[in-house]
């Protein structure tokens, strides 16, 4: 009942939804940096929501299987997947048989995509979840990121009612399991510290591109491009921050946060991405521009609604293919 | 009090501008706000975290929106919510000021010795007194926590006597031991975990500030008040 990390690739880890309830101690909500796209994908195999998968950054990854599993994955711009020698696209789910490898080569575009597979990675969940932390390294798999040889429990999985072998005709929607767009527009709301910034400052965030910076990673992404240098130089108390919060530090260059940023922070928050556009954001790799575009937080509401209620037509749906 | 979001998933209840004027009475009325509205459980909420002026609020919008009725009303519905729970909490908190003040006292060993203490002596030079001088000031005084964070189970403690505060150093180290005891400005803190820090180091508690497999977490928690205890180099070593 488990799967073996034949290849761990880049950075691969053990995520679910992330883990709440533990913000006043400092730990961070962490899980997939695009849990909306771990839930498709949990539904696809057949999971509840919130099981754990394996977040993949850029791909490497082989795995073999010691039994019978239904995967799915979504994420990236076209990760080339395959099951023993059949391409999986993005979205699908496929039936692995025991002793069967699957692989996850590099994106033509895109950054991370996450896996399920009926069961669920079964760790043992810490302070309530099963995500690793690894700033912190706890939770997931030994609390860091998978190794070459490591061996993975995966939870009972009652079998499939879905084909033995093959790949499923039906899909999710392209957006959903496909999130990575060339130059991508990340709609935002403004943040609390929106007046600290003069108005040509504010102006150029949502007019010029930004590059992202090498230095980047699940904390957060750091972006290059014109400077964003704050008008008042009045001090600041820490108070929390978000993923999706834009901050920007006395260098001008803004940061954008991730799922595993730190709960608190002492920078003026400029813009926070709204939430239906994190998994985008979590497809942006060193290089690839991004611009930003203002949208009111009830707008912010009625996409994450709208979104919602695909979901669970979508949900419905797959509940009828499967029956 | 000021609601304002972070986000489209939390907001910010800022209980007052400041904090250095008043430290005491920002932390009683920011704790008193922070149960206030754990008790009040308002659904939709999905965890609350207290920091010096402040209470953040992390929300589900999908659960909050079903009592919104529509997605324009979801922020006010919530913010109205929270307001009353707080204000609720103060009418009451008025009779409770007595209990509010009876908040934990934590003592936490300290080891001073100079492998610990990378930095004391630019901390003394600053503060012109010898090391040994900001050791006993460091240990006499009497701190609370003003919030947790950077990394799990990191204080963040206000009442560092005047002399000793000291600018983060230029150069941050790169990876600082578990433990550690360190100066940033005008607080203390304690490293919990090895990380990044640019603080300025004094000492080295033998305490584990943070650990996943209990619950809470954390050895300490917001108001919560602390003193440090010096102890031995072997004292350290015992209490590991």
């Amino acid at each position: 009942m488990s799967v073996i990390v034949e290849r761990a690739g880049f950075l691969t880890s053990v995520q679910d939804l992330g883990r709440t309830g533990f913000r006043e101690f400092g730990v961070s909500s962490g899980g997939a940096l695009d849990p909306f796209g771990l839930r498709v994908a949990n539904l696809l195999v057949g999971n509840d929501e919130g099981a754990a998968g394996l977040e993949i950054t850029l791909g490497g990854l082989q795995l073999r299987f010691e039994d019978e599993r239904v995967v799915a994955w979504c994420g990236g711009g076209d990760f080339d997947v395959r099951i023993g020698s059949r391409v999986l696209p993005a979205g699908h789910a496929g039936s692995v048989s025991a002793g069967e490898k699957l692989k996850i080569g590099a994106p033509k575009a895109g950054c991370r995509s996450w896996l399920s597979i009926s069961g669920g990675i079964y760790v043992e969940p810490v302070l309530g979840s099963r995500s690793t932390d690894l700033r912190a390294g706890f939770g997931g798999f030994e609390g860091r990121s998978l190794r070459d040889g490591d061996v993975l429990p995966l939870g009972m999985w009652p079998g499939s009612p879905t084909p033995a072998t093959g790949i499923s005709s039906w899909t999710a929607p392209h957006d959903w399991v496909s999130p990575a767009k060339p130059k991508p527009i990340l709609r935002f709301i403004r943040g609390v510290d929106w007046n600290r910034f003069d108005a040509s400052t504010l102006q150029r965030l949502t007019s010029e591109a930004f590059a992202l910076s090498p230095d980047s990673d699940r904390m957060g992404v750091r972006l290059e491009g014109p400077e964003l240098k704050r008008a008042d130089a009045s001090d600041m108390i820490s108070e929390a921050v978000a993923p999706g919060t834009i901050q920007v530090p006395p260098s001008g260059k803004p940061i954008l946060l991730l799922g595993d940023c730190q709960t608190i922070g002492g920078y003026p928050k400029m813009a926070h991405v709204i939430t239906v556009d994190l998994g985008v954001a979590a497809q942006l790799r060193a290089g690839d521009h991004v611009r930003f575009s203002e949208v009111s937080l009830a707008d912010a509401h009625r996409l994450l609604l709208e979104r919602e209620r695909e979901f669970e037509r979508f949900r419905v749906g797959i509940n009828l293919q499967r029956s | 009090m000021e609601i304002v979001p972070l986000g489209d998933s939390a907001l910010i209840v800022r209980m007052r501008e400041r904090f250095d004027d008043a430290p005491e009475q920002t932390l009683d009325t920011v704790l008193r706000a922070f149960q206030q509205l754990q008790n009040a459980a308002i659904p939709g909420v999905i965890e609350l975290a207290p920091a010096y002026t402040s209470v953040t609020a992390f929300f589900d919008p999908i659960s909050v929106a079903k009592g919104a009725e529509t997605p324009d009303k979801v922020f006010d519905w919530l913010a109205a919510r929270i307001r009353a729970a707080v204000a609720a909490g103060a009418d009451r908190g008025r009779h409770r000021t007595a209990t509010q003040r009876r908040v934990r006292l934590v003592e936490i060993p300290v080891c001073y010795d100079r492998e610990f203490a990378l930095d004391i002596d630019d901390v003394a030079r600053r503060a012109a007194i010898p090391p040994s001088e900001v050791i006993r000031l460091h240990s006499t005084a009497e701190y609370r926590v003003a919030c947790i964070g950077f990394v799990p189970g990191f204080p963040f403690l206000a009442g560092l006597p005047k002399e000793l505060a000291t600018p983060r150093r230029d150069v941050p180290r790169k990876q600082i031991p578990p433990g550690s005891v360190g100066i940033g400005g005008a607080q203390t803190g304690i490293y919990p975990l090895r990380s990044p820090g640019g603080w300025n180091l004094i000492g080295r508690t033998p305490l584990r500030l943070f650990d996943p497999q209990k619950n809470p977490p954390a050895l300490l928690r917001a108001g919560e008040r602390v003193r440090f205890r010096k102890i031995s180099r072997d004292e350290f070593e015992s209490l590991k």
